[in-house]
């Protein structure tokens, strides 16, 4: 390429306005909430993945105003909805008469570590099953009550006071074993170019992460922070809300939240994240 | 009365010569990825071609491609594809309007969408809706015209 005399002043034209786009983040920050809980943002790609060797959480990609909501519950909106999911936890619904403390206790035990290994298979019911098929499971069968629809406020409130109890702990999905074809259908879903920009998760996620779309600074499209509490709708966005967004994006025709598809794709993503902590409600914009 | 008909008539016929006719999406020939012929049949308008290109709802191209120019007056510049300063440099008004037509011919598996191709999706939307295209083929992402009108713009990009 020919020297451009140009070109300095040109770089740092644009550099101003990428700088002013995305308020930069310091990569190197530590997340570390209410000064107690150590999260793990980035970490060694586990075994499966074969062409990133370091996974990074979505919050090492946000702008230090926005990281900041999350290293203290007080200033992270998200918790207002875990609060709200605590007196549901302890209010009984449904013909049987219970709560969900009637068998499961406060929330501290009985749904410690839970988020971490989810989603699992379910032996019984011979399938994957994320937290909201269990927590629907719960409703219908043990407390005969309505199911909650996927993306309402309670079932995603309920998926975060869930979370909160897992925070710190690694992802640990299992992949193996009867999981293992699910895995690899939500596998196929992540590397398929969809829609009319015949765009996949891995074209954004995996080949451009670290670079900006638009304003957009692309992260690797982690779940372990989920759900997230966004500052641009002001509540909480379960995983497959999100999922939806970035097909639909993409000028496609997308998959229902809840669909065996999202459920097989959400075991795939997460088990991306194996070895990152779980961080919800997280905190993006 | 049969006066007037063959007057409309040879209008159209002569507007019709002079713009030339369009290439419809399905029809575009490619050599090496270039297309040598205007696909609209008119000449593109730069002016037009720019307001394209940093559209979001238009081309939006500057969503992947930083372009030098543009700094001042339009935010938000991506950096998913190269710098698109001095783009005529590089390549040719057919290479060009190949690349923006459809880039798969010139890059294979490339991330940058085929702005002229309207068939062979996967699960294909109606645009951002999220829900079923309601037509096979469906309708470009960008018209014989503005794609014209792109590649007129991308031919001021000259560094040299
Ligand atoms: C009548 C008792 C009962 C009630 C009420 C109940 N559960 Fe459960 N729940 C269970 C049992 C028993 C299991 C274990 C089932 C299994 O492994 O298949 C379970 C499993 C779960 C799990 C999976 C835990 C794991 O380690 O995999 C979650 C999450 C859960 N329940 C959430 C809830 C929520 C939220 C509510 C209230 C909306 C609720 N449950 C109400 C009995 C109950
Ligand atoms: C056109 C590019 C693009 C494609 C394709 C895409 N996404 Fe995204 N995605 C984004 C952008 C932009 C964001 C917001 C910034 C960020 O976190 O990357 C985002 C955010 C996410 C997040 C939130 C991450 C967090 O930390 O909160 C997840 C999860 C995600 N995407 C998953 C997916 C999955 C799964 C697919 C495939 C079905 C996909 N994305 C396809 C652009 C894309
Ligand atoms: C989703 C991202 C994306 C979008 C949107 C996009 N491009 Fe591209 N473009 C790329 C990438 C990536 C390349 C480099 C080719 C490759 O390696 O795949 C490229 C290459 C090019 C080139 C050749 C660049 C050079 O320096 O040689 C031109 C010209 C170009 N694009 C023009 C456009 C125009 C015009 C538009 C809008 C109508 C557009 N692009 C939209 C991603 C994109």
């Amino acid at each position: 390429m020919e020297r451009n005399p140009l070109k300095p002043l040109t770089a740092t034209a644009l550099g101003l306005v990428m700088a002013a786009g995305m308020a930069a983040a310091d990569e190197n920050a530590e997340l570390v909430i209410n000064g107690d809980i150590e999260i793990v943002t980035r970490t060694a790609a586990p075994e499966h993945m074969e062409y990133i060797d370091e996974i990074r959480s979505g919050w090492t990609f946000r702008s230090d105003d926005t990281q900041a909501f999350q290293m203290d519950d007080f200033d992270n909106p998200g918790m207002i909805f875990v609060d709200a999911a605590q007196e549901v936890w302890d209010t009984a619904d449904g013909a049987a008469g219970k709560s969900c403390a009637d068998c499961h206790g406060a929330p501290e035990e009985g749904m410690a570590g839970v988020r971490a290994v989810y989603p699992k298979w379910n032996e019984a019911a011979g399938e994957v099953r994320t937290l909201e098929m269990q927590v629907n499971d719960c409703r219908e069968n043990r407390m005969e009550a309505e199911p909650w629809k996927w993306d309402s406020g309670d079932m995603v409130n309920m998926t975060a006071l869930i979370s909160v109890q897992s925070r710190g702990l690694p992802v640990s999905v299992a992949i193996d074993g009867p999981a293992a074809e699910t895995w690899a259908k939500g596998k196929e879903i992540y590397y398929t170019r969809y829609g009319q920009l015949e765009l996949s998760c891995a074209n954004c996620h995996e080949d451009n992460y670290d670079n900006l779309i638009r304003a957009d600074h692309l992260s690797q499209g982690q779940i372990n922070g989920f759900p997230t509490y966004r500052l641009k709708n002001a509540k909480l966005n379960s995983t497959h809300a999100r999922f939806k967004g970035c097909i639909r994006d993409t000028r496609a025709e997308t998959f229902s939240p809840g669909s065996p598809e999202f459920v097989a794709l959400e075991l795939y993503v997460a088990s991306r994240g194996n070895g990152l902590s779980v961080e919800g409600p997280s905190v993006r914009n | 009365m049969k006066r007037a008909t063959l007057t409309i008539a040879s209008l159209i016929a002569s507007a019709g010569l002079a713009v030339g006719a369009e290439v419809a999406p399905l029809d575009v020939t490619f050599e090496d990825g270039a297309v040598a012929q205007s696909l609209s049949g008119a000449a593109g308008d730069a002016a037009n071609g720019r307001k394209v290109v940093s559209t979001k709802g238009l081309g939006n191209c500057v969503s992947c491609h930083a372009i030098s120019e543009m700094a001042d007056d339009v935010p938000f510049h991506g950096e998913v594809g190269p710098i698109l300063d001095g783009v005529a440099d590089r390549w040719s008004e057919a290479e060009l309007r190949g690349i923006v037509a459809n880039a798969k011919m010139t890059y294979d598996g490339t991330i940058m969408p085929a702005f002229y191709k309207t068939t062979g999706y996967i699960r294909p939307g109606d645009a951002y809706t999220g829900k079923a295209a309601k037509s096979d083929p469906l309708p470009p992402l960008l018209s014989a015209q503005q794609v014209e009108d792109v590649v007129a713009y991308l031919m001021t990009l000259k560094e040299e």
